[in-house]
């Protein structure tokens, strides 16, 4: 099924076209960007308070004088590493624990049905909260609770594809010939299954970003002094009627990224496999 | 039918088990101990020593945990370390605001969301399918809390039409901005299934039949499509309260609003444990039964379904 997808199936889609060439943009900023930048994010300049947006500083600067292009540049990196970081992890446990489940039916399934259930009860906010505050708030809680709210999902959806996968004829010949679980799991069925993970990976990593932005908003992410898009807003939320682009300006980061991510993965569903559902 | 309700009931145990197992989980890795975590410093001797009693550290994890059950199945769900009041009063008190502000969202999504919807689809492939598709890309895409300022900038600061923050004694003008932004998230989802929905359905036959037969557009689409349309529709808004209690968080926190989001908020910068983990076991319960619900009634509704829940 990935062979299917094809650069002319990209370029023939003009949303598409541009959420990926924002989102390579997006990539260049977090890597490159910072060390492009004439100021640094967490130095405070007590000459240039609130400064609107002009030349010297594109974005404006906020209350303490920090120049705002650089810090929502600078958030580019915490937000995409944690958004990626926290697909990947949560990804592969989701894959692990939906192969077994589904792979070996019967009461482990039943058993790992039961844990997926218990984690997908909680509204993700609530339970991305509960998790984050019982550790020292920083980048890696905010990694880790992301992932522990996001890896049920994709267990699941790994879970019921695996269902139908395993009576497939090819692994029903591969079992005759004496092959381990493991082997079946890893050789056939985990590549059959791959461009499906894919599609949902893709959908979903948007919404991790969104739940990364909204724990820093909250005061359980990343802390100050160093710069994230939800914190920035949730800081400077004081300003709005004063300075209004120091809280415009990371909205409007959050917001393209996420769009960006989300349009990526409806391309990727509707050119791999039009009748998953949303 | 009654053996399917008990069934589902049944099932709903180990899943409430499981929730609480987690919350337990979180209690335990806070530093310090457990019960005072709980209890709170401030608390009177008597609670100190009922929470102690049952989550004392002198006694095996799984002790506690019953311990934890017990205290819970009492609606004992610890005490705020600063107002030292219960956390399971100021639940129940702040639930209603809440409610009241999801469900004024939860109809306005709604309606617009199928509005929409049906309209986009039935314009499939123009301009203006285009644009309401993007816009519902939009719509799930923007930070609640950032559309919050936005709406807030725009209608009470710059226009003034309307107050920019708090409850108003119930008036309703005060309603108007959260129940927007706490529904843009649900409308934009309603939006996608309900298009997507609808083309399927007007692509039956049925539907070509009642063209055949002559029948205006209009009364095609709104008529015979619009009703089967709507099945996964309002699956969809019924299973979608947790996205309402996530968004409640943020939304009452920009607005002021009285309710188990900002009582959260209150909870997270203070540290103040037992209302962290109130906030969350309840909000975990509300959506699970919330589901059972919903579950329970499409029961009662789609006789298709009963046929194939049938063992």
């Amino acid at each position: 099924m990935l062979n299917d997808l094809s650069l002319k199936d990209l370029t023939s889609n003009t949303p598409a076209l541009i959420a990926v060439i924002m989102l390579a943009l997006l990539l260049f900023t977090a890597v490159v960007g910072p060390f492009l930048m004439p100021y640094d994010p967490r130095v405070m300049d007590l000459d240039s308070l609130k400064q609107p947006p002009s030349t010297a500083h594109v974005f404006g600067t906020d209350s303490k004088g920090r120049d705002i292009l650089s810090r929502v540049v600078y958030g580019a990196r915490i937000s995409l590493s944690v958004g990626l970081v926290a697909s990947a992890l949560s990804l592969c446990i989701g894959v692990f624990f939906g192969l077994i489940a589904g792979y070996f039916g019967g009461t482990v399934d039943a058993f790992f049905s039961q844990v997926f259930d218990v984690f997908l009860a909680f509204p993700s906010l609530l339970l991305a909260i509960g998790i984050s505050a019982v550790m020292p708030a920083g980048l890696t809680s905010a990694m880790l609770a992301i992932t522990l709210v996001g890896w049920a999902g994709f267990a699941r959806l790994v879970r019921g594809i695996t269902l139908t996968l395993r009576e497939q004829p090819y692994v029903e010949a591969s079992r005759s010939l004496g092959a381990t679980p493991a082997r079946i799991l890893y050789k056939h069925i985990l590549p059959n299954a791959l461009p499906l993970i894919l599609v949902a990976g893709s959908l979903r990593v948007g919404g991790f970003i969104l739940l990364e932005a909204a724990l820093s908003f909250l005061g359980l992410g990343v802390q100050p002094p160093t710069p994230t898009w939800g914190s920035m807003i949730s800081l400077n939320r004081a300003y709005i009627t004063s300075a209004p682009w120091m809280v415009i300006f990371p909205g409007l980061a959050i917001s393209i990224t996420v769009i960006s991510f989300n349009i990526l993965g409806d391309f990727l569903r509707d050119t791999l496999d039009p009748r998953m559902q949303v | 039918m009654a053996l399917y309700i008990l069934k589902r009931i049944l099932l709903f145990i180990p899943t409430l088990l499981g929730i609480t197992l987690i919350t337990f989980i979180l209690m335990q890795s806070l530093p310090g101990d457990p019960a005072l975590g709980m209890a709170g410093e401030r608390a009177n001797p008597e609670t100190i020593a009922l929470i102690r009693a049952e989550l004392g550290q002198d006694r095996p994890l799984p002790v506690q945990y019953f311990g934890y059950l017990k205290l819970l199945a009492g609606g004992e769900l610890g005490r705020s370390y600063y107002t030292n009041r219960k956390v399971a009063d100021d639940l129940l008190q702040k639930f209603p605001n809440t409610l009241k502000l999801a469900l004024a969202a939860m109809f306005c999504a709604s309606i617009l969301g199928i509005g929409l919807g049906v309209f986009a689809a039935s314009k499939r492939g123009t301009n203006w399918d285009r644009f309401i598709t993007l816009l519902s890309v939009g719509g799930i895409s923007i930070p609640v809390f950032w559309l919050g300022l936005a709406l807030m900038l725009l209608f009470a600061f710059y226009l003034r039409w309307l107050p920019p923050s708090g409850m108003g004694n119930g008036n309703p003008l005060y309603l108007i901005l959260p129940a927007a932004t706490l529904g843009t998230f649900s409308l934009s989802y309603i939006v996608r299934v309900t298009r997507s929905s609808m083309l399927e359905t007007l692509s039956q036959p049925y539907v070509a039949a009642a063209r055949a037969k002559g029948l205006s557009e209009p009364k095609v689409v709104l008529k015979h499509a619009l009703k089967n349309s709507l099945i996964p529709v309002v699956t969809l808004i019924g299973l979608d309260l947790g996205s309402y209690l996530n968004g409640a968080v943020l939304t009452e926190t920009i607005f002021g609003w009285d309710g188990l989001g900002r009582y959260a908020l209150d909870g997270i910068l203070k540290r103040d444990y037992p209302v962290i983990m109130g906030v969350v076991l309840f909000g975990a319960m509300i959506f699970v039964t919330m589901n059972l619900l919903v579950d329970i009634s499409y029961h009662f509704l789609d006789p298709r379904v009963r046929v194939k829940g049938k063992p």
